[in-house]
């Protein structure tokens, strides 16, 4: 659906300017981001220097490597990423089941309250929130940082809707199997929902992946930051404002994402596209 | 459809997300507006009522007034502009312009990004002696400026960066707006001589409110409730110039400890949240439907 071409009737006389538009635009956006790559890629003296002979080096992604411990960092994010995204799945596949194929009373006033989550999002209410995970005494933990996500209020509208789009015979049949709720779920909706779950994960992991302000809260020691956090603690303390590594450590924090997003750009790009038309 | 399973099947399975939604939204948003009303719990001291008293201190506090006029000009700041970035990028993608999907990543690489790690490279752009904005109006000829050193400019350098971050998270609901329109539509307002501009305005925009009315929403959620580069780049200083809503309530909450003044805070993020989700309701939900 994406390359769909937009046929162009209006004459060819504005398509060079456009062109030139769109690329000074397009040029402007990602600069900060080469000035970054420049400025990582670069000894420290090069760092605001530009010079086509200035010797490329690796050197500052491994004294960022060493300076912090990235490897927890990595695996505390991987961690909690791949925890919500599981729980999110399991969770608003069982109750956006329960939304689209059935009739019960209060349907309509349980459905307002999930919705409620699409406005009021668990990151605005950082203090009651904090004080819960004192009180299960939770803070401090991985499952403390990933607990308020794991009910998604957008996750359990998105496959609603799809399984709303399901014939209603497939499932008929599948009752008179002898199926029961659960399996005929797993059996005929889940499969017919692929794209709508690979859509909303990547939209997950990521939302998750660069989440910051609630880690930040809830976690004070290596051992349950996730990247973003630690990013932070390894910038702010004083490294002689040593900006090519700090811009180093940027770039890797960001890296598995951006790799993954440069390799499958097109599903990114559509998966967005399919978890925003609502 | 009535199954021949129990009754009690629906409930079952809403159960698990039900409890999780209650505990950490529901739940957090009333125990807000009802802490709001007590003092904050201090050592051996417990928490009392005091009715309006942390409002009363919201209204006298200067602070309050700065961080909320600053959140509005930030919204009113960020939104049209991402806005108006978004509707002219995802033509451009859509159209057969050179190089199309080079373009389509450059847009929308900012939105994959951690806003954390956003923050850190525009610092570094905003440095002043050597940052590269620095740069280019030293070549310019042009005085050396501490953009997020001065109050005048620290707010409008906080806006650029949301700006950049979101633009093209927004190109991306509009282009697949634009795909849904038909290509005949404009095969016939090339025929009836119409401008590129004039199509434009009135068959593509027009066409495309729905789709302005949805980033809209999201757009001042986001602006309410995205404060991470505030963290990283001026801790909302100089003087409160660059502090937000959400920052404020942080700050108070977890920098000063008074939980009590950040409930407060809260109360009022939730009643701009509530406006919004109004606004919403009434408008937006007259073209979606959600059955």
């Amino acid at each position: 659906m994406i390359n769909a071409q937009a046929a162009n009737p209006f004459g060819e006389q504005s398509k060079l300017l456009e062109t030139v538009a769109a690329w000074t635009l397009g040029l402007l956006w990602v600069l900060p981001l080469l000035y970054a790559i420049w400025t990582a890629f670069h000894p420290a003296e090069f760092a605001t220097r530009f010079s086509l002979t200035a010797p490329l080096s690796l050197q500052n992604f491994v004294n960022a490597w060493h300076a912090a411990p990235f490897p927890r960092y990595f695996l505390n994010t991987f961690l909690l990423v791949t925890m919500i995204l599981a729980a999110q799945i399991v969770l608003s596949t069982m109750a956006a089941y329960a939304f689209a194929r059935y009739q019960f009373r209060g349907s309509n006033l349980m459905f307002m309250l999930v919705l409620m989550q699409l406005m009021v999002m668990p990151d605005i209410l950082i203090v009651e929130n904090y004080n819960t995970m004192n009180l299960l005494s939770l803070r401090d933990t991985i499952l403390a940082i990933g607990l308020p996500y794991f009910a998604s209020a957008f996750g359990i509208f998105l496959l609603r809707q799809t399984f709303k789009t399901v014939p209603r015979e497939l499932d008929e049949a599948a009752t008179v199997e002898g199926a029961s709720a659960l399996q005929t779920l797993w059996k005929v909706y889940v499969p017919l929902a692929k794209p709508i779950y690979l859509a909303f994960g990547l939209v997950s992991v990521s939302t998750h992946w660069n989440n910051f302000l609630w880690p930040l809260i809830v976690t004070n020691s290596v051992e349950s930051r996730p990247l973003t956090v630690g990013l932070q603690v390894f910038s702010s303390t004083d490294q002689g404002v040593d900006w090519s590594i700090i811009t180093a450590a940027t770039l890797m924090t960001s890296a598995p994402l951006l790799l993954a997003f440069l390799l499958f750009q097109r599903q990114f790009v559509q998966s967005f596209m399919r978890a925003g038309i609502r | 459809m009535n199954r021949i399973h129990s009754p009690l099947t629906p409930w079952l399975l809403l159960l698990p997300a039900m409890v999780l939604l209650l505990g950490f939204t529901h739940y957090p948003a009333v125990a807000t507006i009802w802490h709001s009303f007590f003092s904050t719990p201090k050592g051996a001291n417990p928490a009392v009522f005091v009715g309006l008293e942390n409002y009363a201190l919201m209204i006298d506090d200067p602070v309050f007034w700065r961080v909320l006029t600053n959140n509005i000009w930030f919204a009113l700041g960020t939104i049209p502009v991402s806005i108006a970035l978004a509707i002219m990028m995802a033509l451009w993608v859509n159209d057969r312009l050179a190089g199309r999907g080079l373009l389509r990543m450059a847009f929308f690489t900012p939105t994959v990004l951690p806003m954390i790690a956003v923050a850190n490279i525009w610092l570094f752009f905003y440095t002043p002696q050597y940052g590269l904005l620095e740069q280019v109006t030293q070549a310019l000829g042009l005085p050396s400026h501490n953009w997020l050193g001065n109050p005048n400019t620290v707010l409008g350098s906080m806006m650029v960066v949301a700006i950049w971050k979101e633009a093209g998270f927004f190109m991306i609901f509009y282009l697949a707006a634009l795909q849904q329109i038909s290509p005949t539509l404009a095969e016939a307002a090339g025929l009836e001589g119409a401008s590129r501009w004039q199509y434009f305005w009135r068959v593509q925009f027009p066409l495309l409110m729905p789709t302005t009315l949805f980033v809209l929403i999201n757009a001042l959620i986001n602006s309410f409730r995205l404060v991470d580069h505030i963290v990283v780049m001026t801790k909302g200083g100089p003087d409160n110039a660059s502090s937000l809503l959400l920052y404020y309530i942080y700050e108070v909450g977890f920098s000063f400890w008074d939980s009590s003044y950040a409930a407060v805070l809260t109360v009022v993020l939730l009643l701009v949240l509530a406006l919004v989700a109004l606004v919403k309701f009434r408008i937006l939900d007259r073209r979606t439907h959600y059955q």
